[in-house]
């Protein structure tokens, strides 16, 4: 496949992305404008960050006016599942692609377009990426925007559909597999079954989203790994 | 605000790409070791996994929507849909149930 179509494929699969965006960013645009912060600065925000938790997060920091140091901790705090993403997906990196690429690349990690990036078989085009980034972060701004300057455009009954557009895409990339493998179906009926209880035990449920999402990482793809090694056909 | 706006905006772009390039630019070779492979191998779909559920049942406007939109996104999914069509399958089941019940 040429650069070109890669880019394609990359903006087809990117149009739930798009819309997700549209609505989840719209609430934020909404919550940006109510905690006094201008259209400039939450569209920028939105560009420059592109990130859900971690902006909301910025909201509250920003209008108690806490120092820039709080404001680097709680971003490091929420967005660290980051990492773990960007440490998956380096594997799915081609060695023999220009170095350069991984700067633009890192840029859009995000829980959506990595979502997409794991299910690509074998390497991974940074053109693919491109192609999602092309559509997800004009969805991510546009929709602060308009967020920002009409609440009231989106009808709550429409964000609400839209706001299942990210989570129909995460299925959609985790069932297939797991129909194939037992294995991997029991990481995902395990997984959920924990994050349900950690978000409604009291105390675990304390545990913020992004937090909870590294440790039960690290703790169920960790066991998974020392019980269930990779054998060398099915590697990434 | 004392403190200045666009100073906050770049801190937190700056600390955000920070945690999504380090991995990118330290871990340039292909990774040997079973344990470590298979551990990055499992990770997308504990956290994709840990991501959708149970925040798909909060993030609408009532409980049975939610479950509506998951119930239906997993058949759709399981039966060989395509992303976009288990995607929008998903919002068509949230928005007609809660036309129905709310």
């Amino acid at each position: 496949m040429s650069n070109f179509s890669f880019f394609k494929k990359g903006i087809k699969d990117g149009i739930p992305i798009f819309l997700g965006y549209l609505a989840v960013s719209f609430t934020f645009g909404i919550a940006a404008k109510s905690s006094g912060i201008s259209a400039a600065e939450a569209v920028l925000m939105s560009f420059s960050n592109l990130t859900s938790a971690g902006q909301f997060a910025a909201l509250s920091i920003i209008a108690s006016s806490a120092s820039y140091i709080e404001m680097a901790v709680t971003q490091l705090v929420i967005n660290l599942r980051y990492c773990l993403m960007s440490s998956a997906l380096s594997q799915k990196i081609s060695h023999k692609m220009p170095f350069w690429h991984r700067f633009i690349m890192s840029f859009g990690v995000t829980d959506e377009i990595f979502g997409l990036s794991v299910n690509v078989k074998g390497k991974i085009s940074p053109f693919y990426s491109y192609g999602i980034m092309s559509v997800a972060i004009p969805g991510w701004t546009l929709g602060t925007l308009l967020g920002v300057i009409s609440g009231t455009l989106l009808p709550a009954r429409v964000l609400s559909a839209l706001s299942v557009a990210l989570y129909g895409m995460f299925i959609a990339v985790i069932i297939p597999p797991a129909r194939k493998s037992k294995i991997i179906a029991g990481v995902v009926a395990v997984s959920m079954l924990l994050s349900f209880i950690f978000a409604k035990t009291p105390f675990l449920s304390s545990i913020s989203s992004g937090l909870r999402i590294i440790i039960l990482t690290l703790v169920i793809a960790g066991v998974t790994a020392i019980l269930f090694p990779l054998k060398e056909e099915n590697a990434l | 605000m004392s403190e200045n706006v666009f100073i906050y905006i770049a801190v937190m772009a700056g600390v955000t790409y920070f945690i999504r390039l380090l991995p990118f630019t330290l871990i340039r070779k292909e990774i040997t070791n079973v344990y470590i492979k298979s551990f990055l191998y499992y990770v997308p779909f504990v956290t994709l996994s840990v991501m959708t559920f149970p925040a798909i049942l909060e993030d609408t406007a009532g409980i049975w929507s939610g479950l509506a939109g998951f119930v239906t996104a997993v058949a759709f999914a399981f039966f060989g849909k395509s992303l976009i069509w288990v995607s929008i399958s998903a919002c068509a089941a949230v928005f007609i149930t809660e036309l129905i019940i709310y």
